[in-house]
């Protein structure tokens, strides 16, 4: 007994109590964090009472849904009003989040067990956990391996029973790259379909807040539970939730499944390719239709990402100055001091780097040539998927190109660092949603994903030809 | 020295009178204790995001169409960047290149007439917080109430020509504002604050000379004495053989000079971007059509009514509608006694556009001089009396100080003969043709009667008795 949907199940039936699941969780916890470092805080005490008020609504046949009672962890980006919130950074130690994010409201009223936060790459900025600024990461299934990034703990945390769901966010490949690296299931909504409101911004036109569970089914309850229009975010979308979980069906007879040859490039780790190829069979036993396509702006989307994702969070982390939260650094130096010191101390190397190199897209003499350059890119690339849609119902292609890699190894390569994102990157720049499938094992035993993608709101589709897969291959 | 021509435009700043800010929905108001108008949006909260208030945005159209200008049906709001403690997010959001408002016009009444000036943008974007330095003291504080305040940025083409149009062109600007009652005027507050770029050239050169900017001119005073400071100081640089530089310049209003803040090559690069938080913004179908129609009548269309219709001359007419509530106050007063020209003239001469009375007391007040109850000088007395009595009626005065003109032609009859018999050389004087003597003598009359003889009578009467 270990997914969502089967304790969600179990809850229902009184067959195990919230405060029981809640104190596995929490034990669990206390005896692997410190060697894992899923957590960054844990609010045991919070975690609890929530547990028993949950237990106290089911005894009353009050319980909330499906949810209501399923202890769940969440990323360090989003905020839950009383914990602290740093996005694993330095800028923002010690800081209490004085508000609940809308994902944070909306899984509160659904009845979720909030167990803490996750810990993450800084800011979101990675693809390996590597660059918390307070402990690394570590692969539960291989502690010499990252577990990808940049929300490493959320995924982390699932694969260790630390939470039977978590949330993520998604900016280049966030939630699908360390489901992928660490054999769970990991979604992206379609850009718009998830309030960002309370969610530190890193690119806030890819930011998007994805869910993470063991398998499709879970990750499908996580997502009903969060998403829906909220008016205090613009970019959110007025449209109805389903219940995704019980529309998955498997059925798959007549779906057209797009193979995008640019994703399938010579030098693609064999046994990355290898899990990709036997998953199309899988869909093709189900009675789907594989469709070769091409989509050509793809071998773009890395430079078009690393422009728009580095401009965005130069803007976005401006407001880390110390005046008004976070600590401050060079104040009997004068003001000027308290700006240096402050961001060019507390800021970690990487996000200091794309904070540099958004500045300087953005800089006049360079705005053309590299913003508006890459916005232009970034329409075709959205076009190159829009065809791609009038002709298939959904496209599978790797979710990352290895692997996990070993903690250390990519470190002092950033450039290679990034490349770990190269197939997921082109999703959010379309803003489509996309869904890491475990689809296999390395001769390491290590896990490799399958990345579905669908079409814009398309998740009730894109959830169920992901469940399709996961019945078929049965990994 | 060569004659030079001073060319100057104007960026106002217009803070809206909207009941919440421009991205947030806490209170949009001016003098409250510090930081207690604040929402999590308007401190930059990590996590928190704009929401655009879409009565700002009819705002802006309300005076885009008041001064003609092109509405935008999409515009796009942007991230302007720089460092200061009082910007909270690290940029202002504004409008950059796709304002809502594109070209218009701005016309208003100089001393040599009707001049017209192009605008050349308005955009919307929000107010920073304001630093509070402590005198003395080693530390600053920050007041964030104003930050978020939603503002529309006017720019007017370089057509200005002196201080005086400038300083023109802006009370006409505020006049429009306060007619649509989209902000409230108040300067002291800096409900409007302006920039002024100015530059001088050769009378005759086509080319524009070098620019400079002054900022933080609060006050049509500071920003004629901003832009003559500048012309002077352009002037004695390029008769000295120097070039101007083109620079941003801060106004001191206590040593009425300004100073160079930063140089071209200091200037910030604000590297504006379109902010990815806010969605185009886009009008709805019918939006601008609806706000047109119920734009108020606008000082200029005033002017000329109150001049073609109410026969006021355009002095009259000009005083009466550069402050809304002196328009107001006029016609409200109209309504209840309908001489135009006795109500204006009283407003712009005897109360010095100083509204002290209300309006029903001034319109029963003129009416009591036009029914010939009451003199205009005894209207003085009875007004002076209104001030120390703010509830009385102007007749009740009249009745309890017996203020009534003195009309009876027997009465005056014999005041005019006496006064003439105590005054026999000036009669002398007057019948040799001094003319200048007639008034001597009515003013006698009304020194007798302490100005309540009724001033017609008494002349027809003092003449016939003289002619004879």
């Amino acid at each position: 007994m270990k997914t969502l949907s089967q304790i969600s199940l179990a809850l229902n039936k009184g067959e195990v109590s919230s405060v029981e699941l809640t104190k596995a969780c929490l034990a669990r916890i206390e005896q692997k964090n410190a060697e894992l470092g899923c957590y960054l805080h844990v609010a045991s005490a919070s975690a609890l009472q929530t547990a028993e008020q949950s237990d106290q609504r089911r005894r009353q046949g009050q319980a909330l849904g499906e949810l209501d009672g399923v202890p769940v962890g969440i990323k360090d980006m989003i905020f839950c009003a009383g914990m602290p919130v740093t996005a694993a950074s330095k800028i923002l130690e010690g800081y209490q989040a004085p508000y609940d994010a809308t994902v944070t409201r909306n899984l509160k009223r659904a009845g979720a067990v909030i167990l803490g936060k996750l810990n993450q790459d800084e800011f979101a900025m990675g693809s390996s956990g590597e660059n918390s600024a307070y402990q690394v990461c570590k692969n539960p299934i291989d502690l010499t391996r990252a577990p990808g990034g940049s929300s490493s703990g959320s995924a982390a945390a699932v694969v260790a029973d630390m939470g039977y769901g978590t949330l993520g966010t998604d900016t280049g490949g966030s939630v699908r790259q360390p489901a992928s690296f660490c054999g769970i299931a990991g979604l992206k909504p379609t850009y718009g379909r998830v309030s960002r409101y309370g969610v530190i911004a890193y690119a806030s036109s890819l930011d998007q807040v994805g869910v993470f569970g063991h398998g499709v089914k879970d990750a499908a309850m996580m997502l009903s539970g969060i998403a829906g229009y909220d008016e205090r975010d613009s970019t959110s979308v007025n449209m109805p939730v389903p219940n995704y979980a019980g529309l998955l069906t498997g059925e798959l007879k007549g779906k057209k499944i797009g193979i995008p040859k640019e994703y399938f490039i010579e030098g693609l780790n064999p046994e990355v390719k290898a899990c990709v190829e036997n998953a199309v069979k899988a869909l093709e036993s189900r009675g789907a239709q594989a469709i070769p396509l091409s989509l050509p702006y793809t071998k773009e989307a890395l430079a078009t990402y690393y422009i728009i994702a580095t401009a965005e969070a130069s803007s976005n982390l401006s407001r880390y100055d110390g005046i008004r939260y976070g600590p401050r650094l060079g104040e009997e130096h004068g003001l000027k001091a308290v700006y240096e010191e402050t961001r060019g101390q507390l800021f970690g190397t990487e996000v200091k780097r794309r904070i540099l190199l958004g500045s300087y897209v953005l800089s006049a003499g360079y705005y053309d040539a590299y913003y508006v350059r890459a916005q232009k890119v970034r329409s075709l690339i959205a076009q190159d998927f829009r065809k791609a849609f009038e002709r298939v119902d959904a496209i599978i292609c790797p979710t990352a190109p290895t692997p996990a890699f070993k903690l250390g190894e990519k470190t002092n390569n950033p450039l290679e660092m990034y490349l770990a994102d190269i197939f997921t990157i082109p999703v959010n720049l379309g803003g489509l949603p996309g869904i890491s499938v475990p689809a296999g094992y390395s001769k390491d035993q290590l896990p490799i994903g399958a990345q579905l993608i669908g079409k814009p709101f398309g998740e009730a589709e894109l959830l169920n030809t992901a469940y399709a897969l996961e019945k078929e291959l049965n990994v | 020295m060569k004659e030079y021509e001073v060319v100057v435009g104007l960026e106002c700043h217009v803070q809206l009178l909207t009941q919440s800010k421009l991205f947030s929905p806490a209170v949009n108001r001016y003098g409250d204790e510090p930081n207690t108008n604040v929402d999590a949006v308007d401190i930059a909260l990590p996590g928190v995001l704009p929401v655009l208030n879409q009565k700002a945005v009819d705002f802006a159209i309300r005076l885009g169409l008041a001064l003609g200008c092109e509405i935008h049906s999409t515009s796009v709001f942007a991230r302007k960047h720089y460092f200061y403690p009082d910007l909270p997010k690290g940029y202002q959001i504004s409008q950059y290149d796709q304002p809502i408002c594109g070209h218009g016009k701005l016309s208003f009444q100089t001393s040599e007439g009707l001049k017209t000036i192009g605008i050349e943008r308005i955009h919307i974007e929000e107010d920073a917080g304001k630093n509070i330095h402590v005198e003395g003291g080693n530390s600053s504080f920050v007041d964030y109430n104003r930050a978020g305040t939603p503002l529309l940025e006017v720019v007017t083409m370089p057509d200005l020509r002196s201080a005086e149009e400038a300083m023109e062109a802006y009370r006409a600007l505020r006049a429009l504002v306060t007619y649509l009652e989209i902000c409230d005027g108040n300067l002291q507050e800096g409900s409007m604050r302006a920039d002024a770029n100015v530059s001088v050239r050769q009378i005759g050169a086509e080319k524009l000379g070098t620019r400079t900017e002054t900022k933080n001119l609060n006050s049509i005073k500071f920003l004629g004495q901003a832009i003559e400071f500048e012309s002077r100081r352009q002037v004695l640089e390029l008769e000295a053989g120097r070039a101007i530089n083109q620079e941003t310049r801060l106004w001191d209003s206590n040593r009425k000079e300004s100073r160079p803040l930063r140089s071209k090559e200091e200037a910030h690069d604000y590297r504006y971007f379109p902010d990815p938080d806010l969605l185009p913004l886009t009008l709805k179908d019918g939006q601008v059509e609806k706000i047109k129609q119920n734009l108020p009548e606008l000082p200029l269309q005033k002017l000329k009514r109150y001049q073609e219709k109410l026969g006021l001359n355009a002095y009259d007419a000009g005083v009466l509608t550069v402050e809304k509530n002196i328009a107001d106050y006029f016609e409200a007063a109209l309504a209840l006694h309908t001489n135009a020209k006795a109500i204006a003239n009283w407003i712009i001469n005897e109360m010095q556009l100083n509204i002290a009375i209300s309006a029903a007391q001034l319109a029963e007040l003129v009416k009591l001089i036009d029914d010939r109850v009451i003199s205009g000088t005894i209207a003085k007395t009875v007004y002076d009396e209104l001030l120390k009595n703010p509830g009385s009626r102007p007749s009740d005065i009249v009745e309890a100080k017996g203020l009534k003109m003195q009309r009876d032609t027997g009465a005056l009859q014999k005041l005019v003969e006496s006064v003439c018999t105590q005054y026999p050389a000036e009669v002398e004087k007057y019948k040799a043709g001094k003319q200048q003597v007639f008034g001597f003598l009515v003013g006698q009359i009304m020194k007798l009667t302490q100005g309540k003889a009724d001033p017609v009578e008494a002349t027809n009467l003092l003449k016939q008795y003289l002619g004879s």
